[in-house]
């Protein structure tokens, strides 16, 4: 039976209508357009981000070339630009896009709810979130520009305007990082309170959704491991303002404090991003494979097991940084223990597609991009991973590769995947298959195109943050590599002008959506496209779990899971 | 907002969503705190000479105001137990006690940083200074936010309205107070 609307309870309906465009669009406490709001303001991050990236990367192949809408990248700006590229692109864009959109978005609709549990603490993180978007952008604007010293704004780089020559810029950094990360603890404790309290009726905690599960355990890394770093950001600003010298090692303090207090926020990071994305996979390839995901629990257990030793990798990043070679024996055993419950969330995923009838729609190809992209960044994480080769690939583009091997698929890909497997729901319309097809292959082509010179470049012996490699003699002579990496560049983002136009008609013109066009289990398809105010008129009531695909002695292949026995 | 959703009034984790909250609320707090003060026993245990330094603090202050504010925690209990027997201005009226408590807490504090500040130990003085003022400076922070709360929640209570919300502030104000139980004997005791 569904759950009927006590009486007493005004339905929602008559405190909706007539809403001005202020309280729709801007003041809304609704969960779905604070995840359309968060989502804008990603992309919108993400242009940015991807501005600069375009700018340097132009600098790096043709060194002091007039860049096409920036100019000549001056050796300060170029430094700016890699700062910011990287900062915006994890704390503005990842962040932003994977937990909090599709948290909000997903939480409340999966799990059968008309909304989160705290609607204006919803709303306040987002408002928080846009002011910390706002001062970051901001910084750019002040005299000595944006922050210059590397997203990790490792001490003294940050803490001394002298090296970083922005002294305006590293606070105006700190303070926007922090006030992000206001922003996230809020809504993450949102997203895991709901969670937690406010399933439907009959939802028992393995019938949740995987994607539901990443994003709570998700949150809760992010919780449990920004702490530090919130103390560090505070210790960073008085190191830069109020004369106090906690990282200066003349007057009694330790840059090396930094690093512990960053990466120990800074590794679970990568997990708090990756397992949004490990999730949407999870949805899509049990929807386009026709499967029940196999092994479950197994997955769940994979990642509380990463969430675990998450917190144990931290001075993997810290091989060079002096520490003691007894320790980073330890780091790098535990370390590469990470991979392992990784390794086994990618053979459960291909476990899934064996045997199934996949079609390959533009979400699938997304998910099975995530996958094999994925892989290559994890496999070279190994190499990182043991202090020993560390040693010799540390700060290289060899780093930056691996890196971006990571993030890209869980960021990028990630974000295409969701978007373009949700989208019917969010938006009410189809988008357009043959276009998204185009978009997936000209956008992962190219970005193999990018970084697997880069790797080689890396193993070359290729530093990391050098305004301009022809004035090294050994690293000269691999310029045509970098002009490649950097049209491969030019190719992919110009085949984002597909995916913006594919958006934007399909978003007005798209044949309209029906409830639920891909014929899946979980709760948000079982509501209207877009869904209103409120979600559901009944809320539903859950009878099953959310990967009944393909069940035996049934007529259709899937079996929604409000659907009683 | 004028319409509660359904989602607020479940509780499926069988625990009032507002008590949930607090709890994830205080991990996140711990690690706040906790990241603070490892850095600082790091650090000291490194620094031999730094317990000169902490010599100048005073431990017959820091004492008085951890007494000041254990007593406020107590009554905050005595609160929290007026409000479950539904007696919304005894509830009211033990809050304002606590929040008494916290304001002497305050009050107490900047004396002391007054007269520090006034001889010289400055946040920039030395490392241990620094440590000393941002660690205690964001617990009284803490303590601030604390009693402004306190006091809209005593107001409401007062109209025997949103009584579940005497326990929550009692919570976090337990855990204000046990950070400070960690605060005085590393920032004060250890000479």
């Amino acid at each position: 039976m569904a759950q009927t609307i006590p009486a007493d309870v005004p339905v929602h309906d008559e405190a909706h209508h007539e809403e001005s465009f202020w309280s729709h669009y801007v003041f809304s406490t609704d969960h779905k357009m604070i995840a359309m709001q968060y989502m804008f303001t990603g992309i919108f991050m993400g242009l940015i981000g991807g501005f600069f990236a375009y700018a340097f990367r132009m600098q790096l192949a043709f060194p002091g070339v007039e860049v096409p809408l920036f100019g000549v990248v001056s050796p300060n700006e170029y430094n700016a630009l890699i700062t910011n590229h990287g900062a915006i692109m994890i704390f503005w864009v990842a962040m932003p896009v994977l937990i909090a959109a599709l948290g909000n978005y997903l939480i409340p609709l999966m799990i059968g709810a008309d909304d989160m549990v705290f609607p204006r603490l919803n709303r306040l993180s987002y408002q928080i979130f846009l002011v910390s978007a706002i001062v970051l952008l901001a910084s750019f604007f002040v005299p000595g520009g944006g922050f210059a010293g590397a997203w990790t704004f490792y001490p003294p780089l940050s803490s001394t305007a002298e090296y970083s020559l922005t002294p305006l810029g590293s606070s105006l950094f700190v303070v926007a990082i922090a006030l992000e990360f206001a922003a996230f603890l809020m809504g993450g404790i949102n997203f895991i309170v709901t969670a937690m309290n406010s399933r439907a009726p009959g939802m028992k905690l393995y019938d949740i959704p995987m994607v539901v599960w990443m994003i709570v355990v998700a949150s809760v890394l992010f919780m449990l491991s920004v702490g530090p770093l919130i103390a560090g950001a505070v210790m960073l600003l008085f190191d830069q303002n109020l004369g106090t010298a906690f990282f200066n090692p003349e007057r009694g303090g330790d840059p090396i404090l930094w690093q512990h207090l960053f990466w120990f926020f800074g590794h679970p990071e990568v997990y708090v991003v990756l397992l949004p994305a490990l999730g949407v996979v999870a949805e899509i390839i049990t929807v386009f494979a026709r499967k029940k995901l196999f092994a479950y629990r197994t997955v769940l257990y994979t990642v509380f097991g990463t969430g675990v030793l998450s917190f144990t990798v931290w001075a993997h990043h810290q091989f060079v940084a002096g520490i003691d070679p007894r320790m980073a024996h330890v780091f790098t055993v535990t370390t590469l223990l990470i991979s392992v419950p990784l390794a086994e969330a990618m053979f459960v995923y291909i476990a899934t597609l064996y045997g199934g009838s996949i079609s390959l729609t533009t979400p699938m190809l997304w998910a099975l991009g995530f996958i094999a992209t994925f892989l290559i960044g994890g496999v070279t994480g190994i190499f990182l991973g043991a202090s020993g080769e560390d040693i010799y690939l540390h700060d290289t583009y060899f780093v930056l590769a691996h890196f971006h091997y990571t993030f890209f698929p869980i960021a990028i890909i990630g974000f295409y995947a969701a978007i373009t497997f949700w989208f019917p729901k969010m938006f009410g319309r189809m988008m357009d298959e043959r276009l998204g097809k185009i978009h997936f292959w000209g956008t992962i082509i190219p970005f193999n195109f990018i970084f697997i010179p880069l790797f080689v470049l890396g193993l070359a012996g290729q530093h990391r943050r050098i305004y301009d490699f022809t004035n090294y003699p050994d690293l000269a002579a691999y310029q045509p590599i970098r002009v490649f990496a950097t049209i491969s560049l030019l190719v992919m983002f110009s085949f984002q002008l597909v995916f913006f136009y594919n958006f934007f008609k399909s978003m007005f013109r798209g044949p309209k959506a029906p409830k639920n066009p891909w014929q899946a289990n979980t709760l948000e398809w079982t509501t209207e496209s877009p869904p209103p105010h409120g979600n559901w008129k009944e809320l539903p009531t859950v009878h099953r779990g959310p990967y009944e695909y393909s069940v035996e002695g049934r007529e259709s292949d899937y079996w929604p899971q409000n659907e009683p026995a | 907002m004028s319409a509660r959703p359904i989602a607020t009034t479940r509780s499926a984790a069988g625990m009032p969503t507002g008590r949930l909250a607090v709890w994830w609320l205080i991990a996140s707090e711990i690690v706040i705190f906790g990241g603070l003060l490892a850095s600082y026993i790091m650090f000291r245990l490194a620094h031999d000479m730094w317990s000169e330094q902490a010599a100048h603090t005073s431990t017959a202050i820091g004492a008085f105001n951890t007494f000041v504010l254990l007593t406020s925690s107590y009554f905050a209990v005595l609160g929290h137990k007026a409000a479950e027997e539904g007696d919304g201005p005894k509830a009211a009226r033990y809050l304002w006690y606590t929040f008494a408590g916290g304001a002497t807490f305050l009050a107490v504090k900047s004396y002391e940083w007054t007269t520090e500040i006034l001889h010289g130990y400055t946040i920039a003085s030395n490392t241990f200074w620094s440590f000393y003022y941002t660690a205690a400076g964001l617990h009284a922070l803490h303590v601030l936010a604390g009693i402004i709360i306190i006091a809209i929640i005593a107001v409401a209570a007062r109209r025997n309205e949103e009584l579940h919300r005497v326990e929550l502030i009692g919570i976090y104000w337990h855990f204000v107070d046990v950070v400070w139980i960690f605060l005085f004997p590393l920032l004060y005791i250890a000479k």
